[in-house]
């Protein structure tokens, strides 16, 4: 029994941090515009992750 | 290089939609956009546009790009679902007009965008509902964990432990239900001031009174408890409400959107003659404009002098355009294709046809919200019920000699099992599979309410140009014309904006004219090869003769004779099956047409279509649209034009192909993708079988409560028959609405 001591406290944490995630991601705008995030993913960046070093 | 590759040519880079037409201001001055940048404090600047014909992420890659280049913009954010773009910038290189000029260059329209208050007011509540959504998933999830022990504990679990975890859940429950519950309590709230009552009253009591009963209860260390129920009616119905209201914020920005299709300028004649670029908004009655060739028309007016050929795509919805000259009324929103012109305003930019377009579809939008859904028609005949019910059943209670606390458990134990969750899903439920399988046919549908209308369908309205027809040219006779004179029409053709000469583009080839003349109501004149060469009229006819749905120009080099050119605006392939499929169902058919009447006849003719009128404008199309609402006959308009969006508004029902006018494809219910009619009687076939689900499911909850309410009434109710019966007649009224997928 004593384990539900700990458990139950573990298991709302880890709800609570999920729903802190939900309302950032609301807040930050993610749900603005799902068909353009839909296509973003296939967007390159042009330029190379790193510089070349020519010297 | 990323999989979407960034495109240097005008327009949408995957080529599926048509380049919008280029403003240009005719003499490069500049129009002050200031009032719509917003300064802030430090130095950066920032403005909200609104792009047209942005349709992809090929549209969202470049328009990003191509901004993000400008010297000074730190910032360039597409949202294509709304098409706005917003841009931060600082320093003195960029301005509006600069931006707009290089999305113009880029072959996309914009124009600035103010966003209104109401629709930042729903956008805001669209993200509280969402919240809302949240916040009662994550308590749903979390009390019905520690129901679940309780429940399935049963006699071992010590009386302790139940009590800690109903005082578990109690924490849990009470802070989502204040929170999560506000959209409900706020709409019941609103209805009891105003006298009435509406589907959040019932609610709004259920959850309060369960909150408060287990309360009571955890207090008293008793075992039932009805947070689960509480937590989990919440979650369920704010699913539905949030798909609601994304369904209808959408609907709402179809006025916005003509924004972008008005010009922003007019170069309007001083008295002395000189010339003035000023904004549309400054246009009074009375000033007299220029329009240059290829030039939006800024507002209504009549001609003055010059003659030239009008694109009257927007008011008429035909793609051959009109001749017009001096004392001919012109709108706002048509195009000046081929030789400059001066005009009298008639009315003001507010005033105009296009605000007037707006004006007559929020009225028919207006119309449609009055329609009652059924799930609110059941819930008006289910509220007093319910509620006398449960005041029956408390006094009962004490009648025969019951305590007050007993008396008060089973009168709330009628109102949480009879709480309409059963009901709240029936409808939603079956909406949602049925535009899932719509979605399969191609067949976009805007709303729930939108099937339901749909179902009642019984006599259909079209549009002829675009709709029935496709609108575009094609020439039939190019088996009987030689290459070489083929290839010297399409050297002419290439230079002309005429919808026909645009039949022509395939055929072009090495071949090109120089200074070609372009004379309204004539044809294209130029030189090959030392030879004069004209295209168009035959001698003094008038060019381009339309005669039903067929044209003919002609071509002349030097002295030979003529050669015959044969054009038609094809009518879709599917269009005969459809108009047969259409009638095997019962329904009655109609066309109605901007284009001349005997234009019109003969397509009817052609197409078997007994009731027809042509040469109407958009005002009458509406007009002819409420008298056959009057007569019962609940018409489905089908239609493409700007000149179909009051129509289609004021419709019982309305749909629009993918390739019609963004206001019409605002204004609709469903939009058939991939251009093809031959979707509508599938949709109306769906939608009816729908409706059936609709009515059996809401047969299955009214039995469910013929079942559970006497238990309630009788006092067998506990919290675990509560949520079985609560999730049992749910799931059932799903799995109903999914047997839609196999049929």
């Amino acid at each position: 029994m004593t384990a539900l001591l700990w458990l139950i406290p573990i298991a709302l944490v880890l709800g609570s941090l999920g729903l802190v995630a939900f309302f950032w991601a609301v807040r930050s705008g993610q749900f603005d515009d799902e068909k353009g995030n839909a296509v973003r993913i296939l967007m390159g960046d042009d330029k190379p992750l790193y510089e070349k070093d020519d010297a | 290089m990323g999989i979407i590759a960034f495109d240097k040519t005008a327009g949408c880079p995957s080529g599926l939609q048509a380049v919008p037409i280029k403003e240009t201001d005719p003499l490069g001055n500049q129009i002050d956009l200031s009032s719509y940048v917003v300064s802030r404090g430090d130095g950066t600047q920032e403005i909200d546009l609104i792009v047209q014909g942005a349709h992809c992420g090929g549209c969202l890659s470049k328009i990003e790009r191509g901004i993000s280049e400008l010297p000074g913009v730190s910032t360039a954010r597409m949202n294509l679902s709304t098409l706005k773009l917003h841009v931060d910038w600082s320093g003195t290189e960029v301005g509006p007009n600069t931006l707009i000029q290089t999305l113009s260059n880029m072959g996309y329209g914009a124009a600035p965008y103010e966003i209104s208050t109401s629709q930042r007011q729903s956008r805001h509540e669209l993200k509280s509902l969402l919240r809302a959504m949240a916040v009662a998933g994550f308590a749903a999830i979390n009390v019905m964990l520690l129901s679940v022990a309780v429940w399935s504990g049963g006699g071992e679990m010590q009386a302790s432990t139940h009590t800690i975890f109903h005082w578990i859940s109690a924490m849990i429950a009470l802070p989502a239900v204040a929170y999560a519950g506000q959209p409900f309590f706020r709409s019941a709230w609103a209805a009891l001031k105003n006298k009435r009552t509406n589907m959040d009253v019932p609610i709004s009591l259920a959850v309060f009174l369960a909150c408060g009963l287990s309360l009571y209860e955890t207090i008293k260390g008793n075992p039932d408890t009805y947070f689960d129920a509480a937590v989990m009616l919440l979650f369920l119905l704010l699913i539905g409400r949030y798909l609601d209201a994304k369904l209808r914020l959408k609907t709402g920005e179809a006025a916005q959107r003509l924004a972008a299709m008005q010009t922003t300028s007019a170069t309007r004649i001083e008295p002395n003659g000189s010339l003035e670029t000023i904004p549309i908004r400054q246009v009074v009655p009375d000033d007299t404009i220029l329009i240059p060739a290829g030039q939006r028309i800024p507002v209504d007016g009549i001609i003055l002098t010059g003659r030239s050929e009008i694109d009257t795509h927007i008011a008429t919805g035909e793609t051959v355009p009109s001749l017009s000259g001096p004392e001919d009324m012109i709108y706002a929103g048509m195009i000046n294709l081929t030789a400059p012109l001066t005009m009298k305003v008639v009315s003001a930019h507010s005033d105009s046809f296009l605000s007037e377009i707006t004006k007559l579809v929020e009225i028919g939008e207006q119309g449609k919200s009055n329609f009652v859904k059924i799930a609110d028609r059941a819930a008006r005949a289910y509220v007093p019920v319910v509620h006398s019910l449960a005041a029956l059943t408390f006094i009962g209670w004490l009648f025969v000699g019951a305590e007050l606390r007993p008396a008060a458990l089973n009168a709330i134990a009628v109102l949480i099992i009879t709480c309409p969750c059963a009901l709240g899903l029936a409808v939603p439920a079956v909406q949602i599979v049925a535009s899932g399988r719509l979605f399969k046919h191609g067949i976009l549908i805007k709303s729930g309410d939108a099937l339901e209308r749909l179902a009642k369908t019984r006599h259909v309205i079209f549009d002829k140009t675009g709709t029935l027809t496709s609108g575009i040219f094609t020439l039939d006779n190019a088996a009987d014309i030689s290459a070489a004179h083929l290839e010297i029409a399409a050297a002419l053709a290439a230079q002309s904006r005429h919808p026909i000469a645009k039949a022509l583009h395939p055929f072009s080839g090495a071949i090109s004219a120089q200074d070609v003349e372009e004379i309204a109501g004539v044809g294209l004149r130029c030189q090959v090869n030392s030879q004069r060469v004209t295209f168009g009229a035959f001698k003094n006819t008038q060019s381009f003769i339309s005669s039903g749905v067929s044209s003919e120009s002609w071509l002349q080099i030097g002295d030979d004779p003529p050669i015959c050119f044969k054009f038609s605006d094809t009518v879709r392939d599917d269009t005969q099956q459809t108009l047969k499929e259409l009638d095997s169902i019962g329904l009655t058919l109609e066309m109605l047409s901007g284009d001349e009447k005997n234009v019109t006849a003969s397509v009817a003719q052609m197409l078997g279509i007994k009731k027809f009128k042509g040469g109407i404008a958009p005002k009458e199309k509406q007009t002819i649209l409420y008298q056959r609402l009057s007569e019962a006959r609940y018409p489905l308009m089908v239609g493409d034009g700007i000149n179909d969006a009051p129509a289609l508004a004021a419709a019982y029902s309305s749909a629009s192909l993918a390739t019609a006018s963004d206001i019409s494809r605002s204004a609709s219910d469903i939009i058939l993708q991939g251009d093809k009619l031959s979707g509508l009687p599938k949709a109306i076939k769906i939608a009816r079988q729908a409706q059936n689900r609709v009515k059996e499911n809401l047969g299955i909850a009214v039995i469910y409560n013929m079942i559970a309410v006497p238990l309630a009434v009788f006092g067998f109710v506990n919290p675990l028959i509560a949520a079985l019966a609560m999730s049992g007649s749910s799931l059932i009224v799903t799995l109903n609405a999914l047997r839609m997928l196999k049929s």
